[in-house]
């Protein structure tokens, strides 16, 4: 589905991610994870189009992304959350997943005087749907500002799902999150996948990257140094000695 | 009474000016061209009636056209830059509009006499509505007509997820792009309307004015334009008239007696609107206001 190629990424001297090689299969959730600085951020930015690459490619569906603004990604299937949230602030719930209603396939199935104009019939049930996985049904007329952070995660999640896309990559969606939202984000997940997504997971929380993914990438000062199924990965002496610190026997 | 529908005339060109500048700021763009846009659309107008004979509606959409196309060109530069850097570049838009008027002649004898814009000495002799046998109160509803379609037609839009989209641009355009919103097309529509719209101010302003000069399109109108929806919020349009009607009405000329001290004043006051209400006059707190002091009025009634 996803095939990162030779990337490297350079902010004048620093060199952020090095001749990166990743190749994500379709209905994966596949886990990325490194300390902080090496890379992670620079590689979702990359994806979705927000930095362009030093060198190397970016294949989606065997597609190169490389000249392709953030907006035409999404428009190929490509979406990602933001580690510290960014809402639409003045907008309210349902605004906001309603913007973010641009797949090909709505863009297709809406027309220009429905999509630009009518907020009744199926865009609201699927709006109202949406809402009501995420745990919004009531807040639909509440400013995005306004949520809770729990809440604000949950929609900023929503919103990505909102443009339908076959990739979806979260960045650090469980930060700031205490144990039941986690369990709840791990079950969130584990649906958007059912429903077809393949998902890209960059995290610090352990117990959610081990217990969700298919096969982790580890990274360190914007190389690969690991790459394999969860349990590989935990008895890995280099991804022990870079991050994640000693096995309990030790 | 003509003192007062000058006045009147005035709030109401200046409303639409202030709403072209409102599109904009929408999407985040602060614009200083909107002067410029206006002194094309009126110049554009005035020429069609008064040099090729038009009637007025067709001349000022001529002129709305122009402008448009005009707006639509200046859009893309203006992607280029943000935020204060926008500011300059439109400024110096503006400027470059209003020297191009300061040297644009366009003579032509009608009836034994000289007529059209003359360069520095402006453009007079705008007589349309004299030589129709308008009346003062029709030219005053026909400004204002405009006025609430205009206004109308931004509140419908609002409500449709046009409105949204061109929100979201403003308030995140980076997370916009992220959710697949074209920002590009966004904001060089929104460029493109707010141009449409002033053209139309403008039109209307050179009928109603019947001269037009230079002078009349300096950086003051353009900083006009954009105050006008700072001022009144981007929460809703009838912000942007109440600025209007506090500006022109209570400061302008309300204050008149005051001399050149009025201007001082009228700094002081918007720097102290502008703290006590950062969000605008009109902004979301006032709106729940009123639409909690209009529910308690009806059901009292009812009871």
């Amino acid at each position: 589905m996803l095939e990162v190629r030779a990337l490297s990424k350079n902010f004048g001297g620093v060199k952020a991610v090095k001749e990166l090689d990743l190749a994500v299969n379709a209905g994966d959730i596949f886990g990325v994870i490194g300390p902080n600085g090496s890379g992670k951020s620079t590689l979702v930015n990359l994806i979705s189009g927000v930095f362009s690459a030093t060198s190397g490619d970016i294949l989606f569906q065997g597609q190169s992304l490389s000249r392709l603004s953030p907006h035409a990604r999404v428009r190929m299937g490509v979406a990602r959350t933001f580690q510290n949230i960014r809402l639409f602030p003045g907008l309210t719930v349902w605004q906001n997943l309603w913007v973010a209603r641009n797949s090909a396939e709505d863009i297709r199935a809406e027309g220009v005087s429905y999509r630009w104009f009518r907020k009744g019939g199926p865009v609201k049930k699927e709006i109202d749907n949406m809402l009501e996985f995420s745990g919004l049904a009531d807040k639909g007329d509440e400013l995005a500002s306004n949520l809770a952070f729990g809440e604000q995660r949950r929609l900023e999640l929503a919103r990505a799902a909102a443009t339908k896309p076959r990739l979806l990559i979260l960045d650090e969606p469980a930060a700031g999150m205490n144990q039941d939202e986690i369990r709840d984000l791990d079950w969130r997940i584990r649906q958007l996948r059912q429903q077809g997504m393949t998902i890209i997971l960059i995290e610090h929380v352990m117990d959610l990257v081990m217990g969700i993914t298919d096969r982790i990438a580890v990274l360190n000062f914007g190389s690969k140094i690991a790459e394999g199924e969860p349990a590989a990965i935990q008895e890995n002496k280099s991804v022990q000695e870079a991050y994640l610190g000693q096995s309990k026997d030790d | 009474m003509d003192y007062f529908l000058n006045l009147i005339n005035t709030i109401g060109i200046h409303t639409l000016l202030g709403l072209s500048a409102y599109v904009l700021l929408l999407t985040g763009q602060l614009s200083l061209a909107q002067a410029g846009f206006f002194a094309v659309g009126a110049y554009t107008a005035a020429i069609l009636t008064v040099i090729f004979g038009w009637n007025i509606l067709p001349a000022i959409g001529l002129g709305m056209l122009s402008t448009g196309s005009l707006a639509f060109l200046v859009g893309f530069p203006a992607l280029r830059v943000r935020g204060l850097m926008l500011v300059v570049a439109t400024l110096a838009f503006g400027e470059f509009v209003r020297m191009f008027f300061y040297n644009f002649e366009w003579r032509v004898i009608q009836e034994g006499v000289e007529v059209g814009p003359e360069g520095t000495m402006g453009f007079s002799e705008i007589r349309y509505f004299a030589e129709h046998g308008w009346t003062n109160w029709e030219v005053t509803s026909l400004i204002w007509v405009f006025v609430v379609i205009v206004m109308a037609l931004i509140w419908w839009a609002d409500q449709t997820r046009s409105g949204a989209v061109l929100r979201a641009v403003g308030e995140d355009e980076l997370a916009a792009g992220t959710v697949g919103i074209d920002v590009m097309v966004t904001k060089v529509a929104a460029m493109t309307v707010g141009g449409v719209i002033a053209g139309l101010a403008g039109g209307l302003y050179a009928h109603q004015i019947t001269m037009l000069d230079h002078h009349a399109f300096t950086v003051l109108l353009a900083t006009f334009a954009i105050a006008y929806p700072i001022l009144g919020g981007v929460s809703s349009v009838f912000g942007t008239l109440v600025a209007v009607i506090f500006i022109q009405g209570l400061l302008v000329e309300g204050l008149r007696f005051l001399g050149d001290w009025r201007m001082l004043l009228f700094g002081a006051l918007i720097v102290v609107v502008m703290n006590v209400k950062p969000r605008g006059l009109f902004d979301s707190q006032m709106l729940r206001w009123i639409k909690n002091a209009l529910r308690l009025r009806f059901s009292r009634g009812l009871s």
